[in-house]
């Protein structure tokens, strides 16, 4: 074997290696990267009742209730599947609206609910202007929500 | 298949002179196109339906984040042929592009933030598209680091080749991570398979600015790597005919 192929060899053991390390590393963390759990999640039991986590997903429409001369709201976070009540008091951010994505960080409150502490907009990768938007959901609409 | 004008290009003295020609052929044509995709994203593109104005920093962010991985994987490709074939002029390309690597994950992790603040109303989160970019971030540095920690440059080159090898893994786990885990960044919008989920008002901005900062970069690094063959040739004789003439 040449030197030349030698080191060939080399460059790609280094590449297999780090490539099965990192596969391995995503077996493992596979849970603990999660950002955020799902209420379909949550329901199963998978996110933990003693600590602080994430739920995510869309606020489902007519759902969002604000309590008259405070910042509380509650709203319901739901991924088509399963749902979950969640209160909140504090600001919202600009993006926050009713069908639209959301994570909310903080515990469940051990009666089904969901007390958060910190709300965030999670906004899709669609751009468009306002008019095509508008046509789009007009276009929607006869088939019901999608 | 005739590999002459591969080992040509190896040779530093041929390659200072197409680097000074290949420079302003490539920056001149830069400027342009970023005027224009700024222009372009700025003012002929529509506001965005739920973002508004706010979506227009997306013209700076995704090119910079673009080449912030292409650099990457640029350099790392150059720090292997270096390794394999002993090419001096090969690792004198990677140490040149890592500095422009890093400043383009910089910019596109602070103009992420200042959009993530009034959208997803924070600047900051740890989810794994935004920590995976950081690791790059560190990676770039590492690189610098490992290299300007080692006099002999010989012994430098090779052992900063390694690091960059080693930290190619990380490309597929920034451009993945956003599928692979739940994260509070959205998904890819235009480098997946099907259509954009962009109109084309405001994507044809994006892709001249993609273009755009990819030729800056171009320009760039083929200064970096001229000066740095200058540096790394100081006593040759080619140079000392080439500065003469």
């Amino acid at each position: 074997m040449t030197p030349r192929r030698k080191r060939m060899f080399a460059v790609a053991a280094i590449l297999a290696g780090v490539g099965a390390a990192a596969l391995l590393a995503r077996l493992a963390f596979e849970e603990n990267l999660l950002f955020f759990f799902s209420p379909t999640q949550i329901l199963a039991g998978e996110a933990p009742a003693d600590r602080k986590f994430r739920v995510g997903g869309l606020v489902s429409p007519g759902s969002l209730q604000r309590a008259p001369g405070s910042l509380e709201v509650r709203f319901v976070v739901t991924d088509n599947q399963h749902s979950i009540p969640v209160r909140y008091a504090g600001l919202l951010p600009d993006l926050f609206s009713e069908g639209k994505g959301v994570v909310a960080h903080g515990r469940l409150d051990g009666q089904g609910g969901f007390i958060a502490e910190e709300v965030l907009a999670k906004h899709d990768e669609n751009y468009m202007p306002p008019e095509v938007a508008e046509s789009l959901k007009a276009r929607d609409q006869p088939g019901g929500a999608g | 298949m005739d590999w002459t004008w591969f080992h040509k290009l190896a040779s530093p003295p041929h390659f200072y002179r197409i680097a000074g020609r290949l420079a302003p052929g490539l920056g001149w044509p830069a400027l342009v196109l970023i005027l224009a995709g700024l222009y372009g994203g700025l003012v002929f593109a529509p506001a965005d339906f739920q973002q508004g104005d706010g979506f227009r920093i997306l013209y700076v962010h995704a090119p910079s984040a673009w080449l912030s991985m292409f650099i990457y994987a640029m350099m790392a490709i150059a720090a292997g042929i270096g390794l394999i074939w002993r090419m001096k002029l090969a690792h004198a390309v990677a140490i040149a592009a890592a500095p422009i690597g890093a400043w383009f994950t910089f910019l596109a992790l602070a103009t992420g933030s200042l959009w993530g603040k009034p959208m997803w109303g924070t600047w900051w989160v740890w989810d794994a598209r935004l920590t995976s970019e950081l690791i790059l971030l560190f990676l770039y540095l590492g690189f610098l680091a490992l290299h300007a920690s080692i006099d002999d440059t010989q012994r430098a080159d090779r052992a900063a080749a390694v690091l960059a090898l080693v930290g190619i893994v990380n490309l597929p786990i920034i451009h993945y991570s956003v599928y692979w885990w739940n994260t509070l960044h959205q998904g890819s919008t235009i480098t997946k398979l099907g259509r954009p989920s962009i109109t084309l008002d405001m994507l044809w901005p994006l892709l001249v600015m993609l273009v755009g900062f990819t030729l800056f970069f171009g320009a760039v690094l083929t200064r970096r790597v001229q000066a740095e063959v200058l540096r790394r040739e100081r006593n040759a004789a080619w140079l000392r005919a080439e500065l003469a003439r």
